[in-house]
């Protein structure tokens, strides 16, 4: 608890600020006007904040990174994309990546917070007390968040893409960033995506291999055909023969690969109440 | 023409004559060159009954906005203008545009806003009345006045712009080209941009891209010493014809605009482009009728094919957008034209 809230309260908190930014946005594109970069920043600041405010009340009471349950890893995910917002936005300069951004943290903390099942339980003995394994964990979540982002740049290109093969360029499709802009950005961040998923599979792997029972088969499956299907589309779009819209529909299908490889992940140790649900 | 306010009104006042009643000819006509301004400017500022004045020249208007102290100074200035410029005075009365007070002080709103533009909410006549205010600041030309007429007329004008979408969206094809290509690449310095044809069209279309960054320009025309002397002119490269469509896969940007009976870029040459570079874009402007670019480019992965008629629509989606914007400029400049006149008018002789 901090000044009287508990870590949900501080993580619904957060939630509304996203949503404030979604909201925001959404006001602007219906008036057809450009989003206002400092508004959608205040809002997505003020969630990154809070929600950091509350994964911290959280991390403190399971004395480990919040990665128990699906409801942290979607909290988690969520914002390790903002993280990753903030540092791709002061370069981007776009502010409708942040209406994006703060659209998807919107939808992913709400959702999570929405379904009270998923934070009944959480895995008990997460990493066996190991910092490396905690590290590999956090590792492979913060690339899903990278992932997050790179599916919200790829819908950006589709959108841009669309309205100049369909030559409706003006209204809301005006304030997207350039075609070669968006692809810049989305091969940047699929270049650090993977780069971090294979860090955290390497590190993962150590371990495997002395213990092959620490993990159970659908898991490591499933992590690794979404190690795969991400370094197959680095391999496909560096040597040209995955680029433009086809590059864009699979960085975003794949996000959906992301989000369905969490339930076998979930599902790998043997649950236990959070430590949330025993204090008052 | 206008003429509202009696002819004999003294205070401020605004004399000239504009693209809404003088035609392009006469507009010609009416240009003074920069000899002609300076003497102009000199017996305005030997008139006695004339304490302030600005004058304003661009391709679309010539007007003298000034504060006179007898009921005749705008006459007066039109007879100076007209002596100078040889230009009929009774010809001058049939395209004259003459207002005064609050309306003269509208009208300058209007026009430095852009709403009294040809092109509804351009930006440049901005510039061109903050230079000739500037110019007669320096020449000693205005007063407690014009100072802050035009001072509060920048003000409203940039609030308008910043409050509307007034000035949102191209509207001539060159502009909405470039747009184009900014909707593509970004930022155009690095951009490679080839010009097919030496024609008017090109040339302008060119200067477009020029002006908003692009510095790699080719230019190819079947006439080659045409191509040098245009690349000359733009500091730009020639190009022999023929080697246009080789030369494809090392360009962005291909602006089509030559007079060819037949289609000049083949679906054949643009796939070959798109094999060698296949995850840079490739944009084609096809400002020539007949169409130089084989229609089916556009189906291509990566390439994106504008016609002539395409961007004239978006151009016109443009306008209307603006067109639609003008009630809302309107009442903020009538706002504003109110406590401008009444902060104005005790000042006045």
């Amino acid at each position: 608890m901090l000044a009287g809230l508990t870590d949900r309260s501080w993580l619904w908190i957060a939630a509304a600020c996203y949503l404030a930014g979604l909201v925001s946005g959404t006001v602007s594109i219906l008036r057809g006007r450009r989003q206002s970069g400092p508004a959608i920043n205040g809002f997505i600041a003020a969630g990154y904040v809070l929600q950091l405010i509350g994964l911290s009340l959280r991390g403190e009471a399971v004395r480990a990174c919040p990665l128990g349950n699906f409801f942290e890893l979607f909290q988690f995910t969520a914002w390790s994309a903002i993280t990753l917002y903030f540092v791709i936005g002061v370069t981007f300069r776009s502010s409708t990546l942040g209406y994006f951004t703060s659209s998807l943290a919107a939808v992913l903390t709400l959702v999570s917070l929405a379904i009270p099942a998923w934070d009944a339980t959480r895995r008990a003995n997460l990493f066996g007390g190991n910092p490396w394994i905690e590290l590999h964990a956090a590792l492979a979540l913060f690339s899903y968040g990278v992932f997050a982002l790179l599916a919200l740049t790829s819908a950006m290109l589709l959108f841009r893409h669309h309205s100049l093969k369909s030559k409706h360029v003006g209204g809301w499709f005006s304030f997207l960033p350039s075609i070669l802009e968006l692809d810049h950005i989305s091969l940047r961040l699929l270049w650090a995506g993977v780069i971090l998923l294979t860090a955290s599979l390497a590190m993962g792997a150590n371990y495997w291999l002395r213990d092959t029972a620490l993990v159970h088969l659908p898991k490591l499956m499933v992590t690794c055909g979404v190690w795969a299907i991400y370094a197959l589309t680095l391999g496909l779009r560096l040597r040209g023969l995955l680029i433009s819209k086809r590059f864009a529909w699979v960085c975003a299908a794949g996000f959906l690969a992301v989000l369905l490889s969490l339930w076998p992940v979930n599902t790998n140790h043997t649950p236990a109440p959070p430590p949330s649900a025993a204090q008052p | 023409m206008s003429d509202p306010a009696p002819a004999g009104a003294a205070g401020l006042f605004v004399l000239g004559a504009t693209h809404h009643s003088a035609p392009i000819a006469v507009r010609e006509r009416l240009s003074p060159t920069p000899a002609v301004a300076a003497a102009v400017q000199a017996d305005l500022k030997a008139l006695e009954s004339l304490r302030e004045f600005t004058m304003v020249s661009t391709c679309n208007r010539i007007e003298f906005y000034g504060v006179g102290v007898q009921p005749d100074t705008a006459v007066r200035v039109q007879e100076i203008f007209c002596r100078h410029q040889r230009f009929e005075p009774a010809e001058f009365d049939r395209f004259r545009l003459r207002l005064h007070g609050e309306q003269a002080v509208r009208h300058l709103l209007d026009v430095a806003s852009g709403l009294d533009s040809q092109m509804l909410g351009e930006t440049e006549i901005f510039g061109q009345v903050k230079d000739a205010y500037a110019a007669a600041q320096n020449a000693g030309h205005t007063g407690a006045v014009l100072n802050r007429f035009f001072q509060k007329a920048f003000q409203a004008a940039k609030y308008v712009r910043t409050h509307t979408a007034i000035t949102e969206g191209q509207i001539s094809v060159a502009n909405v080209a470039v747009d184009l290509a900014r909707d593509i690449f970004g930022e155009l310095s690095a951009a490679r941009v080839l010009l097919l044809g030496a024609g008017e069209i090109g040339e302008k279309t060119a200067r477009a891209f020029q002006s908003r960054g692009a510095t790699a320009i080719s230019v190819a025309s079947r006439r080659l010493e045409r191509a040098m002397e245009l690349a000359n002119d733009l500091r730009a490269f020639a190009l022999p014809f023929w080697l246009a469509p080789v030369k494809l896969p090392g360009f962005d940007i291909v602006v089509c605009a030559t007079a060819a009976p037949d289609t000049v870029i083949q679906v054949a040459a643009v796939t070959n482009a798109m094999r060698q570079r296949p995850a840079r874009p490739l944009l084609f402007l096809d400002l020539a009728l007949p169409r130089d670019v084989d229609p089916q480019v556009a189906d291509l992965q990566n390439v994106f094919l504008y016609n002539l008629d395409d961007l004239a629509k978006i151009a016109e989606q443009n306008l209307r957008a603006r067109e639609a914007e003008l009630a809302k400029c309107r009442a903020l400049l009538d706002e504003r034209t109110g406590s401008l006149w009444s902060s104005l008018a005790p000042r006045l002789p």
